[in-house]
């Protein structure tokens, strides 16, 4: 049921086709941050207002739309954005990842290949890679455009230098194309190399007021040095409800006793393949 | 300003517009791909696809410059009223709309190194459109793509100054299909 | 026997209606009416207008109500409502010194133009809890001069007239519209004015207090502070003049602050100007102070390095609607990142561990 007092997908006119030039612009040079003027949405920043806005921008009648947060399509802020968008925008919504044709995500890719036409919308806290290291805008946006990036490198190799590994487990920096590094937002590095997949990839930064997007095919190789070459990790265990052993896990304490057991982050991914009959160690 | 101006429009802006985009946006994450892109009626010289292009993305915020035989008297009043877009100066532009002689690319702005995406949007109008002819790889591009391009130096030259550039979109009738900068062209 | 987690719906829809319980409280206490939070806490509301950069006390007042008296909240709500109104037109710059002044001082000096009138303020109550409030049914009145309201000129127009402060030429450029364009440096005045009259007034106040103390110190003495409505016009192009759509009332804040003078400049007072919607004292001067501190670029003086003197610190940090989601949305699920943090630990564990051994055997 869309409610009739806002317009289609809440926001007006003028400010989808501020996104969506954005957006365009965005797949027209993969990996740089585009600025665009976020409104001030009806949920928090930080709860996904860039998601929020990119989707509103790309959705259509037609769509079927998923949404997830850390894998899963039933936590409460995946639920609240679905929710935003059946009311707002009439669409169908699934937690099927193969029937979605718009997927908006917080913190996780899906396990299943993504295919052609579908579009992956990603919420992104801080879209600046090189934040953590320069915190004034000013001077990121020079580091940039003067294509220099020591500064990520040397931090890295002192990760190893310190530690014997890069300490970056997630956010982990690509360079796109081989030109600008970016931050794939907060996604575990054990989903980097699923970020070349045949999808369009748009990422909405809205308290930073930032676009950027990866057209399918696009070249994304993860940061990394010859001699330290870049490892997907996830949990060394296969799933105890469906017994993947190719997907991200949650670990999930069980009692106060040391008890714990790792599930499939991506509750689709899982579902299905209980539905398939496949059972890991700890299902019923 | 006559009739013609107000008639042509979207009749259901906000769906018609999703439509339209997402018709522009799959064209620009694949180039070379031709899609189908309808909605406006725009007055003659313009094709649906220019014109359906316009109204999705143009508005009071976006300077317009008509190249050539588009910029009629007709087509100026049409985009006045349904969009709000100024006319601008080619050097002032973030959208060009003409036939590809009419363009002069060169007085078009390409970005800047900070902010690369300050750059004009071209739409050419061309007389045909197909699959084939120049061959194009890149991003969005599985293996190769082929599109009836008007030249290719032009393009090739484009490419090499990435991440500055124009973008392209090409229209004939209600089909349309774009070249980002980033497309390699031979 | 573990079970995913489930029913984050059912979860959404019970808390909501807790909270409106709880907004309700107990209802043998008679319910707050939307107009009651209008006149009665009408600093409250006049800091949410602000904040939310909305004038309307009443839309002010409903969503205080709504938010339980956080004013942040009601803030964030303002600012929702806000982003959907459609846009009609900019108004014609206000002309304070045809304000209706209900209170206007000035410390620069001790009689002018104007006089000085103190108007409705806690300035020079004895912080006593006055338990008289807690009994109901008063409505006390006060008495009425004639302060004879009309045109009361600004004090740094005297300054002026002597060549003594900074000329502030006025401008009819169009000043950018810091919630249509992305925030983009170096800002120029008008929009970090704009950034700092709807800035969260604690955050302003902070750094105000800080140049007072030191980090950026601008000698501020309050030229003048007024306090009242003044009409909003707008020009109707059908018409072909402006006319009046309504009143506001603002807080004015001029400073008058010391300069040293340059090679090219004599010696001379500067400016920083805090305005802002409704009786909203605090965050004008703070805004003032922290305006001067900010314009140490165009007048020449050093930058000693003091938060309030850079922009970009300031102006990515004012805004509490920004701020409080950021900080309060890391207790959102964060379980996958963790995860994978959780396992990297163990990981370098597991290397420092095996190189110890390795150590040990050696």
């Amino acid at each position: 049921m869309t409610e009739q007092s806002y317009n289609f997908a809440y926001l007006d006119e003028q400010t989808k086709r501020m996104i969506r030039r954005a957006i365009l612009k965005g797949l027209a040079i993969p990996g740089y941050q585009v600025p665009f003027a976020s409104r001030e949405m009806p949920t928090p920043y930080g709860w996904g207002t860039g998601g929020v806005q990119v989707s509103a921008a790309t959705l259509t009648p037609d769509d079927t739309f998923k949404v997830i947060d850390q894998g899963a399509d039933d936590t409460t802020n995946a639920v609240s954005i679905r929710r935003f968008f059946e009311r707002t925008a009439g669409v169908a919504v699934t937690t099927k990842t193969s029937e979605a044709t718009v997927i908006q995500t917080r913190h996780r890719i899906p396990e299943e290949p993504l295919t052609e036409g579908q579009i992956l919308v990603y919420q992104v806290p801080i879209p600046e890679p090189l934040r953590f290291l320069e915190p004034r805008e000013t001077e990121t946006r020079k580091m940039h455009a003067l294509e220099e990036y020591g500064l990520m490198h040397v931090k890295l190799y002192e990760d190893i230098a310190r530690h014997g590994h890069i300490a970056t487990s997630y956010a982990y920096p690509v360079k796109v194309e081989e030109r600008y590094v970016m931050d794939p937002s907060p996604i575990p590095k054990f989903d980097n190399p699923k970020l070349e997949m045949a999808a369009i990839q748009l990422f909405g930064a809205g308290r930073e007021q930032r676009i950027y997007a990866i057209p399918p095919y696009t070249g994304i190789v993860s940061l990394d040095f010859e001699d330290h070459p870049f490892e997907p990790t996830k949990a060394d265990h296969p799933c105890g409800l469906c017994g993947a052993a190719d997907s991200y896990l949650d670990e999930v304490i069980t009692d106060d006793a040391g008890g714990r057991m790792f599930v499939c982050s991506d509750t689709d991914y899982c579902e299905s393949r209980r539905a398939q009959g496949h059972r890991g160690k700890d299902a019923a | 300003m006559d009739t013609i101006a107000l008639e042509g429009g979207f009749t259901d802006t906000p769906r018609t517009a999703s439509h339209a985009f997402r018709a522009v946006m799959t064209a620009m994450a694949h180039p070379g791909r031709i899609v189908e892109i309808t909605g406006a009626a725009p007055p003659a010289p313009l094709s649906v696809a220019a014109g359906t292009v316009i109204l999705t993305l143009c508005d009071p915020e976006t300077p317009v410059h008509l190249a050539g035989a588009c910029n009629a008297a007709e087509v100026r009043d049409w985009i006045a009223f349904h969009s709000g877009a100024p006319m601008a100066e080619p050097g002032r532009a973030m959208f060009a709309l003409g036939a590809w002689d009419a363009h002069d690319l060169t007085a078009y702005p390409v970005g800047t190194s900070e902010y690369p995406d300050r750059s004009v949007t071209v739409i050419v109008e061309m007389p045909d459109l197909r699959s084939d002819g120049a061959r194009l790889t890149g991003p969005g591009i599985k293996d190769t793509a082929f599109l009836s391009l008007p030249d290719l130096d032009v393009f090739r030259d484009n490419a090499a100054r990435f991440p500055l550039g124009l973008d392209f979109l090409f229209t004939c009738g209600s089909r349309l299909a774009a070249l980002p900068r980033t497309t390699r062209v031979e | 026997m573990y079970v995913a987690v489930k029913g984050g719906e059912r979860a959404i829809d019970a808390a909501h209606q807790w909270l409106a319980e709880e907004r309700r409280g107990d209802t043998d206490v008679p319910e707050m009416s939307v107009a009651q939070i209008r006149e009665q806490m009408r600093l409250a509301v006049n800091r949410v207008m602000a904040e939310g950069s909305l004038y309307d006390p009443d839309l002010a007042a409903l969503a205080i109500k709504q938010a339980r008296g956080d004013l942040i909240e009601a803030i964030f709500l303002i600012r929702a409502y806000r982003t959907t109104l459609p846009r009609f037109g900019a108004s014609r710059p206000v002309d304070t010194d045809a304000m209706a002044v209900e209170r206007r001082v000035s410390a620069t000096f001790k009689d002018l133009p104007g006089g000085q009138i103190l108007g409705p303020t806690f300035d020079y109550t004895h912080r006593l809890l006055d338990f008289k409030l807690a009994a109901e049914g008063e409505a006390p009145v006060a008495g009425r001069a004639d302060t004879g309201v009309g045109h009361v000129p600004h004090v740094t127009g005297f300054l002026n007239r002597e060549g003594l402060i900074e000329e502030q030429p006025s401008s009819d450029d169009t000043p950018p519209d810091l919630t249509r364009e992305p925030l983009e440096l170096p800002a120029n005045r008008a929009l970090r004015l704009q950034a700092l009259t709807r800035a969260d007034e604690g955050f302003t106040l902070g750094l105000a207090y800080s140049t007072q103390r030191g980090y950026a110190r601008n000698h501020a003495f309050v030229g003048e502070l007024r306090i009242g409505a003044v009409e909003v016009e707008m020009d109707i192009p059908e018409l072909g003049f402006a006319i009046s759509i309504g009143e506001v009332t603002l807080t004015e804040c001029e400073t008058v602050n010391q300069f040293k003078g340059s090679k090219t400049e004599p010696p001379q007072f500067t400016r920083g100007y805090g305005l802002v919607f409704g009786q909203t004292e605090r965050k004008a001067i703070s805004m003032a102070l922290v305006d001067r501190a900010l314009r140490w670029e165009e007048l020449g003086e050093d930058n000693v390095g003091a938060p309030a003197q850079d922009a970009e610190f300031v102006l990515y940090h004012s805004d509490n609607i920004q701020a409080t989601g950021f900080l309060e949305h890391i207790k959102l699920p964060h379980y996958v990142d963790f995860q994978s943090e959780l396992e990297l630990v163990r990981k370098l564990r597991r290397s420092a561990g095996a190189q110890d051994l390795q150590e040990a055997a050696e």
